[in-house]
C-alpha cells in the first residue's frame, strides 16, 4: 500500500512513463460562503499500461476527478499533465482533439447519440478526426466486432439491450485508438451477466496495453482492476495495487492459472 | 459546410418532422408571398401600361386651344386653329428631326350610325389618314384599313371597331360580316372595308366604340368642307425623344400662326402620364414587397425561436458530441447547417409555390412574377436562415462539455 503523499510528487519531474499525472489538484465549487471543496490537493500518478479503480461514495469527488483527467473540466488549483503535456495550457480545440484521439469515454448512461445507428455512434469520433468515410466505416465496423455487436450495427440506441448499448459506447471510446479509456460507472446501469461482459471486454483492452480508469462504487469492479484508489471527501483515502501494472489484468491472470 | 455536417443536419431536421415543417412553412409562405406580391404589382404595372400604350406609343396630341379635355392650366390666350398646311411643316426633319410621324384628325361628334334598321352612335367618329393605324396600334382584325389613295380619292369607306359592329349586326353576330356592307352615318352610306382589332376599355372609354374614315371624306360628307383639324396625334423617333418632340412641335406651331403662345394649344405628352403610373405602380410593388419581406423576417425568427429549443433540447447530445472530440466549429457548424438547411427547403418550397400562385389571375391582376423577386427572396431565406441560426448555434458551441452532459 502506497500512500501517495504531496512530498512523494512536488517537485518530481514529469514522469513520461505516467500518461496521467495529477499534482495539488483541487476543485471547488460555488463562491463565498457556500464554496464546496470536491477535490482537495489531490496526487496522482497513472501509468501507461494500468487498470485503474477509482472508487468512493457518492460525493467523494470521485465523478469530479474523472472529468478533470478527462479534460470536461478545467481544475480550480493544481496541474494536470495528459501524456506530459500540461492541459492548462491547451487551447479549447485542442482540448478537443485530446478528447477525440487521445481519451476514450464512456458513461454510465451510455451515452449514445439518440436516434442514430450503432455504426454511426461509432463512427462519429472518427468524423471529428477528420477521416475519410471509407476509413470510417472500416475502423468503426472493426471496433464493433471487437465488443461483438457485429450482427447489430444497423440497430437504434433504442433496439439495443443496455449491456449492447454500453458495448457500442466502448466501440465508440476505443474507435479512434486513444491510450486512455476513462469509464464512469460503466456497470451500474447493468445487470450482473451485462457487468461481466463489460468488465471481460476492459480487461483485453487492458492486455493489449491500454490504460483504463474506472469509476466506480462496485468492489466486483474494483477486483477486476490493477489498482484501487479509494477516494473520501475530496481526498485520496488509500492506494493499492493488486497486481503490475505493466502484468495481465487480474481477469485474465485469474482465468489462466 | 461539407457533406457530413448536412447529412448530420437532416437527420436533425427529420427527427423533428412536424415542428421542422412548420419552421418551413414560415419561410415557405414568406418567399411565395415575396414572389407572388411582387408579380402582383409588375402584373398591374404591366397592364395599366398596356391601357396607356394602346392610346399610342411616344405619342404626343395637340389640340387646337380651349377644345377637348386635359386643359393643363394657365389663362388661355387667343386659341388657334390647326391648319392642313401644319402636318408637312411638322412633319419637316430640318425643324422637327424628333418627330416620327403625324396623324391629323378632324372629329365629328354625335354621328348616327344605321344599317338595316339597327342605329348606334358611334363614341368616337373621326377623320384621318392611314398613319393613325400605326401611331395609335390600331390593328385590322379583317378586311383592310384605308389607303393614301383612299384619301386622295375621297372614297366612301370606313373601318368600324367591334363595339359598332355588334350594335349594327346583334351581339351574336360575326363581325366580319360587316365587311363591304353599305353603312348609313348621318346621312352619308360608306362600305365597310375593315373591322379593328379590339382594345378593350382604357378604364372609363370603350376603346372599340369608334368609327374611322378617311379625313377627306368626312369633312366632304359628314362634317361639311373646310372643316378644320380637331387634333394632331404626333409620334416621336423613341420614347426619350418626345420631350423635345414636344418642345419642336410647339416651336413650329408658334412660328407658324401669328400671335399664338403655348397656352393657345394643348399638347398632351403620353409620357409623362406613363411616367406617373410606372411611379405609382413601382410605389405599389415595392409596399407590396415590403409587406412581404415582412412575413420573411418574421419566418426568420421562427427559425430562430425553434433552434433556441432545438439547442436547449439536444444540450445533453452537444454535451456527448463534445467529449468524443467535437470542437465548437464542428458544433457550430452543426446548428447552423440545420438553420440553413431548413431556410432553403423552405425558401424552395417557397420558391414552387410563389410560381404556382403567381400562375392565377389575382383581383383581376395576371401576376407577371419578376425573376430579380425569386432569387431575391431565395437568397433572403437563406440569409435569413444564416442571420437567425447564428444565435442559437453559437450558443450551443459555447455550452461547456461538463455543464452540457450535466444537463437533464
Amino acid at each position: 500500500m502506497t500512500k501517495l503523499t504531496l512530498e512523494a510528487t512536488v517537485g518530481a519531474p514529469p514522469n513520461a512513463a505516467r500518461v496521467i499525472e495529477l499534482r495539488n489538484v483541487s476543485k471547488v465549487y460555488g463562491m463565498g460562503d457556500v464554496q464546496v471543496h470536491a477535490l482537495h490537493n489531490v496526487s496522482l500518478g497513472i501509468e501507461r499500461g494500468d487498470f485503474v479503480a477509482i472508487m468512493g461514495a457518492s460525493g467523494s469527488g470521485k465523478s469530479t476527478l474523472m472529468n478533470i483527467i478527462g479534460c470536461l473540466d478545467a481544475p480550480t488549483r493544481g496541474g494536470y499533465r495528459l501524456d506530459g503535456v500540461d492541459v492548462s495550457e491547451l487551447s479549447d480545440s485542442e482540448l478537443a482533439d485530446r478528447r477525440n484521439r487521445g481519451i476514450g469515454f464512456v458513461f454510465q448512461s451510455f451515452n449514445l447519440i439518440p436516434r442514430t445507428t450503432a455504426l454511426a455512434n461509432v463512427e462519429l469520433p472518427l468524423l471529428y478526426g477528420g477521416l475519410k468515410r471509407a476509413e470510417r466505416r472500416r475502423r468503426a465496423l472493426a471496433a464493433l466486432a471487437a465488443v461483438g455487436l457485429t450482427d447489430r450495427v444497423h440497430h437504434h440506441p433504442s433496439e439495443l439491450s443496455g449491456g449492447q448499448q454500453q458495448r457500442v459506447a466502448i466501440a465508440r471510446a476505443i474507435v479512434t485508438n486513444p491510450a486512455i479509456v476513462l469509464a464512469d460507472e460503466p456497470t451500474g446501469a447493468l445487470d450482473s451477466a451485462s457487468t461481466n461482459e463489460v468488465l471481460a471486454i476492459f480487461s483485453q483492452l487492458n492486455a493489449t496495453g491500454r490504460t483504463i480508469v474506472v469509476i466506480t462504487h462496485e468492489p466486483e469492479v474494483a477486483a477486476v482492476a490493477k489498482r484501487v484508489i479509494r477516494l473520501r471527501d475530496g481526498v485520496i483515502l488509500d492506494d493499492s495495487r493488486h497486481s503490475p501494472a505493466d502484468g495481465p489484468p487480474p481477469m485474465l491472470a485469474g482465468r489462466a492459472s | 459546410m461539407n457533406l457530413e455536417s448536412v447529412t448530420i443536419a437532416l437527420h436533425g431536421i427529420i427527427a423533428n418532422k412536424l415542428r421542422s415543417m412548420l419552421t418551413m412553412l414560415g419561410i415557405l409562405i414568406g418567399v411565395a408571398s415575396v414572389i407572388v406580391l411582387v408579380a402582383v404589382g409588375s402584373g398591374s404595372a404591366a397592364a395599366s401600361r398596356t391601357r396607356l400604350e394602346a392610346l399610342g406609343s411616344n405619342t404626343i396630341t395637340v389640340r387646337a386651344g380651349g377644345l377637348g379635355f386635359g386643359n393643363r392650366g394657365g389663362t388661355q390666350s387667343r386659341s388657334i386653329r390647326i391648319e392642313d398646311a401644319d402636318v408637312p411643316a411638322i412633319l419637316d426633319k430640318n425643324e422637327a428631326p424628333s418627330v416620327a410621324r403625324v396623324a391629323p384628325i378632324v372629329d365629328a361628334t354625335a354621328v348616327a350610325a344605321s344599317y338595316n334598321g339597327a342605329s348606334t352612335t358611334p363614341q368616337t367618329f373621326q377623320g384621318t389618314n392611314d398613319v393613325l393605324f400605326t401611331v395609335r396600334h390600331y390593328e385590322i382584325a379583317s378586311g383592310s384599313k384605308f389607303t393614301q389613295e383612299d384619301l386622295d380619292a375621297h372614297a366612301k369607306v370606313a373601318v368600324v371597331g367591334l363595339t359598332v359592329a355588334k350594335n349594327l349586326l346583334g351581339e351574336d353576330a360575326n363581325a366580319a360580316d360587316l365587311i363591304g356592307e353599305s353603312v348609313k352615318f348621318g346621312n352619308s352610306n360608306l362600305t365597310v372595308i375593315g373591322i379593328l382589332k379590339p382594345k378593350g376599355t382604357n378604364g372609363t372609354n370603350d376603346q372599340d366604340n369608334i368609327v374611322l374614315a378617311p379625313l377627306t371624306t368626312v369633312r366632304d360628307l359628314i362634317s361639311g368642307g373646310g372643316s378644320a383639324i380637331t387634333q394632331l396625334v404626333v409620334q416621336a423617333n423613341s420614347r426619350k425623344a418626345m420631350s423635345t418632340a414636344q418642345a419642336e412641335v410647339t416651336a413650329i406651331l408658334q412660328s407658324r400662326h401669328t400671335g399664338a403662345t403655348t397656352n393657345s394649344f394643348l399638347v398632351q405628352n403620353n409620357s409623362s402620364l406613363l411616367e406617373t403610373q410606372d411611379a405609382n405602380n413601382k410605389t405599389f410593388t415595392v409596399l407590396l414587397g415590403a409587406v412581404a419581406a415582412i412575413s420573411l423576417l418574421v419566418g426568420g425568427i421562427g427559425v430562430m425561436n425553434i433552434m433556441l429549443v432545438t439547442v436547449t433540447e439536444r444540450t445533453r447530445e452537444i454535451g456527448i458530441r463534445k467529449a468524443i472530440g467535437a470542437r465548437r466549429s464542428d458544433i457550430l457548424g452543426q446548428f447552423l447547417t440545420e438553420a440553413v438547411l431548413v431556410s432553403v427547403l423552405g425558401g424552395l418550397l417557397g420558391v414552387a409555390g410563389g410560381l404556382i400562385g403567381s400562375r392565377f389571375k389575382i383581383v383581376n391582376v395576371q401576376p407577371v412574377v419578376e425573376p430579380y423577386s425569386v432569387f431575391l427572396a431565395f437568397g433572403v431565406a437563406v440569409v435569413v436562415g444564416l442571420f437567425f441560426g447564428i444565435y442559437p448555434a453559437n450558443r450551443a458551441a459555447q455550452l461547456r462539455p461538463i455543464d452540457a452532459l450535466r444537463y437533464e
